[in-house]
């Protein structure tokens, strides 16, 4: 699948990139101080420091389970236990005698949701200027900022993302207003004092580009480029040529001082950032792949991709993901071509579909908006199954994310991110009975204590309702 | 004419000349949503005759002579009333130059009159209706100023007639919207919106502004010296004051929609509806007592901003149960997910601590409850007799998310339900290009 692909793709690059050894050793005598030091800074300054919290062994029992990799066992059984998934099974699976045991008959379980898109904290609710912290729209490429130095911890849209939605993990990724618009984090969704204290272990860093309308719409308005589509791909292809050098510069010794845009980008050309790209237009995706095939580097997951479903045969080629709403339309010239279809057709296509929000409501009901992508898909001809529609909303987005082999499916060893559903959580009738988040059990809709309050609804109108 | 020009009047001609005849309809073994908060009935029968609707419910007798349409294992219901959107009054929202949602650099606001704005051919409203959506109130929803104008009430078929009721309300805008645009403060929203009134009240003794149509005649009476209000806005606001045309106010906070229920102290005859209403459910019982109805944005559970920190899914919920008239409305984005809203307020009577709407009463908080609301409940918003035939088939539990529109009649014509999306997904079922181009499959 995509990681292994990806994981193999890193190793071409560092071979690529490694001249033999003999040769390395002698380069390395004469690297100066300063070259050594734009080439081995800390790629982890700010270090997540987020901590599980403690669960107890969990057996959830009777279930109808959708595994997230496209599996559904039915009157099925899943084992919790220190923090990962235990086994999953069916009605015969041995409950170990310590486990608690949950009778789930008649609900589902999946595993935890994941919001690829979202901007909670750098737009966080309450929606005023003084909060507003997502678009560094100074410059069209400001690759030097980091989305995780403008999360707010305190947001009350992570406690709705949860109750509502049963996201587990999310991408915070900086606004649209760029051609390169900073790096992403990806969070769990678990209240921290620091912004450390949210971020999923582990996971790679995102690069957020932007093609079209936005970028052209922001800059142009203060007369400067790029204020047209050509003008978006001559600055993003001439900011990549300099990120050519540097990385040459710098993998030959001869950096002599370091750059916080250019380690990003260059980053990015090493395959460990991936490329989280905002991209309407059919025709756009397919010039910035080409672009992509340029400069050597692949593109993640076009965001928003409303006419995806015109290139699907492109982007199943590119092995790039589509993150996709389902039926928003119409808002701006390059969602007019949306159709309700998209990811219907994606599917067949054999393309990743991957369903997410990029807004605060919307990230409460993405297993409502993956329903209405299936039911749209099948009025069209095209059936796909609960299970497989399940994995838009977990495994499809972590493999985009770069974080599958620790969340996104029900599986062995696996992060304990798991929602239990009080119904189909395809039908609008259901809603998170309780999710746990590496085996903690973090909401739990009978219990009001188990429902966090962001400092900021303490003692407020409805501190603690049930939103 | 440029090519652009051509287009559109040739696909205004199409839409023209499509059959406009109510013929009688009987649709059969559906299930059948009354729409007045009853449940829903399983093999039901939907008798139209003469664009009305005869009859509907179980044990219904098919007419002879009339168009038997058999429904098997889907859902009959009337058509959805969208209260308060904009859909009709742009091309593509982030498009200026196709978007006349406000006109806050003209000189006038109450004064404005939607209804010319409204382009029934949109693809907006082709799409709203494809997703069962027959009527709606079109209101200045993104106003720029504290007055955005009369709304008009439409339907949505194709015919090119909209308009249904024109300068059906008046719409205003408190809280943080209304302060912005009446000097920046809540207290200038008070003043204005008084000294508004008052004006109006004063031409209306002086004798102006009395016709059906409330845009001023030349022989307009003199008025004060000190007069605020440009001469078409005064007088626009007499029905308002006088009580002939609703006062649609938008209001959030719940001191914000006191405020506004104050305001019939000073000006008696004021008909209000309360638009939006986040914190509605910390004063249910007073909206209650007082008899303003309201159209509430559903699913507000954010505390978007400082006057909805009370935000809660409950908040229809509680508003309904505490006896409040309560049906969905002013949600910005499109009136096809109207029946998604209405399925989470069902989905929320299943978990501890919520409150929701039973199945019946979420329905019609998108169809009679509305209606009623605009004053049309006895035209249209459910399926009694003698109310307009618009039926929507559903292939499934019509709030499901999974379920779609297979048929649409709006007054008992059958609609089309082809539209700008529906033929892209046709041209792109198969993506790949063929002997010609895509631009040739059509």
């Amino acid at each position: 699948m995509r990681a292994p692909k990806l994981l193999a793709g890193i190793a071409a690059l560092a071979l690529a990139a490694s001249p033999g050894l003999a040769e390395k050793k002698k380069k390395e005598e004469t690297v100066s101080p300063a070259a050594k030091a734009a080439r081995e800074f800390d790629k982890n300054p700010f270090p997540s420091t987020y901590k599980p919290y403690p669960g107890e062994p969990t057996a959830l029992v009777g279930a109808t389970v959708f595994d997230g990799a496209g599996g559904r066992i039915d009157n099925g059984t899943v084992l919790l236990a220190d923090g990962k998934v235990v086994a999953v099974g069916g009605a015969d699976l041995v409950i170990p005698a310590n486990f608690r045991r949950i009778d789930a008959a008649g609900k589902f379980v999946t595993p935890g949701i994941i919001d690829i898109h979202s901007h909670l904290g750098d737009y966080p609710s309450p929606q005023v200027q003084a909060l507003s912290d997502g678009n560094e729209a100074t410059a069209p490429t400001t690759p030097e900022v980091w989305a995780e130095h403008s999360v707010w911890p305190q947001d009350p849209g992570f406690s709705r993302a949860l109750a509502n939605g049963g996201i587990t993990s999310l991408q915070i990724l900086p606004g649209s207003a760029n051609l390169m618009g900073g790096r992403s984090v990806v969070l769990k969704n678990v209240y921290s004092r620091t912004i450390q204290g949210m971020k999923f272990p582990g996971a790679p860093y995102g690069l957020k580009m932007a093609c079209g309308e936005n970028p052209k719409r922001v800059y142009g308005s203060k007369g400067r480029m790029p204020s047209t589509r050509m003008g978006n791909i001559a600055v993003n292809r001439m900011t990549w040529m300099k990120a050519s050098e540097y990385r040459a510069k710098r993998n030959a010794g001869k950096l002599e001082t370091r750059d916080l845009g250019m380690e990003t980008l260059a980053g990015v050309l090493d395959g460990e950032i991936l490329i989280q790209n905002h991209c309407y237009r059919a025709d756009e995706m397919a010039l910035v792949l080409d672009m992509a095939k340029e400069f050597g580097y692949k593109v993640s997951a076009f965001h928003h991709a409303t006419e995806a479903y015109k290139i699907g045969d492109l982007l199943k080629a590119a092995g790039t993901c589509s993150a996709i709403w389902a039926d928003w339309w119409g808002f701006k010239m390059e969602s007019y071509d949306a159709i309700p279809e998209n990811a219907g057709i994606l599917q067949k296509a054999g393309a990743c579909v991957v369903i997410h929000s990029d807004d605060e409501n919307g990230i409460q009901r993405l297993n409502q908006e993956a329903a209405k992508a299936q039911g749209d898909a099948r009025r069209a001809g095209i059936d796909i199954s609960d299970a497989e529609v399940i994995r838009w909303l977990t495994l499809n987005p972590a493999t985009a994310m770069g974080i599958n082999q620790q969340t996104g499916s029900l599986e062995k060893g696996k992060m304990a991110d798991v929602v239990l559903w009080n119904g189909n959580p395809l039908s609008v009738y259901s809603r998170p009975d309780k999710v746990w988040i590496d085996g903690a059990l973090l909401f739990d809709a009978a219990d009001p204590k188990r429902r966090p309050v962001s400092d900021f609804e303490l003692g407020q109108v409805g501190e603690g309702d049930v939103k | 004419m440029s090519p652009r020009q051509l287009l559109l009047s040739a696909a205004a001609l199409l839409a023209l000349s499509a059959p406009a005849m109510a013929e009688d309809v009987a649709i059969t073994n559906a299930t059948v949503v009354i729409g007045d908060g009853s449940a829903p009935i399983p093999n039901g029968t939907v008798v139209l005759r003469g664009g009305k609707v005869l009859a509907a419910g179980a044990g219904v007798a098919v007419p002879a002579g009339a168009r038997t349409i058999d429904a098997s294992g889907k859902w009959v219901t009337p058509g959805l009333v969208v209260a308060v959107t904009d859909i009709g009054l742009f091309d593509v929202e982030g498009v200026e130059e196709s978007n006349d949602e406000r006109a806050d650099k003209g000189p006038f606001n109450a004064a404005l009159d939607l209804s010319p704005a409204i382009n029934p051919l949109a693809q907006h409203i082709a799409v709203s209706r494809a997703g069962g959506v027959t009527r709606a109130a079109v209101a200045p929803l993104r106003t720029g100023a504290i007055f955005g104008g009369q709304g008009a009430i439409i339907d949505l078929a194709s015919d090119g007639q909209p308009i249904t009721q024109a300068r059906a309300f008046q719409f205003v805008q408190l809280g943080e919207d209304g302060a912005r645009s009446a000097g920046g403060s809540r207290a200038a929203v008070h003043a204005v919106l008084r000294n508004a009134f008052m004006e109006a009240r004063e031409l209306a003794r002086r004798g102006g502004g009395q016709g059906a149509d409330p845009r001023l005649q030349d022989a307009a009476p003199e008025r004060p010296g000190d007069a605020l209000l440009t001469r078409f806005d005064a007088a626009a606001l007499v029905p308002v004051v006088t009580g002939r045309q609703p006062l649609y106010v938008r209001a959030e906070r719940a001191a914000d929609i006191r405020m506004a229920l104050a305001l019939k102290a000073d000006f008696p005859a004021l008909k209000m509806v309360i638009v939006g209403a986040t914190e509605g459910w910390m004063i249910a019982k007073e909206l209650a007592a007082s008899g303003v109805p309201v159209l509430a944005t559903p699913l507000n559970d954010l505390p978007a901003n400082f006057e909805q920190l009370g935000a809660t899914q409950s908040n229809v919920g509680r508003m309904a149960a505490a006896g409040v008239k309560v049906g969905l409305g002013a949600f910005g984005d499109q009136p096809r997910y109207a029946p998604q809203y209405a399925g989470n307020l069902v989905s929320l009577t299943k978990v501890p601590g919520a409150t929701g709407l039973n199945w019946g009463q979420a329905f019609a908080s998108i169809s009679s409850v509305p209606a009623a609301i605009l004053g049309m409940g006895d035209k249209f918003g459910s399926l009694k007799p003698g109310l307009a035939g618009d039926v929507v088939i559903w292939d499934g539990d019509p709030l499901e998310n999974s379920s779609g529109v297979v048929r649409v009649m709006i007054d008992g014509v059958e609609q089309s339900l082809v539209n700008h999306l529906t033929k892209l997904r046709d041209r792109y079922k198969v993506p790949t290009e063929g002997a010609l181009p895509k631009a040739y499959e059509w």
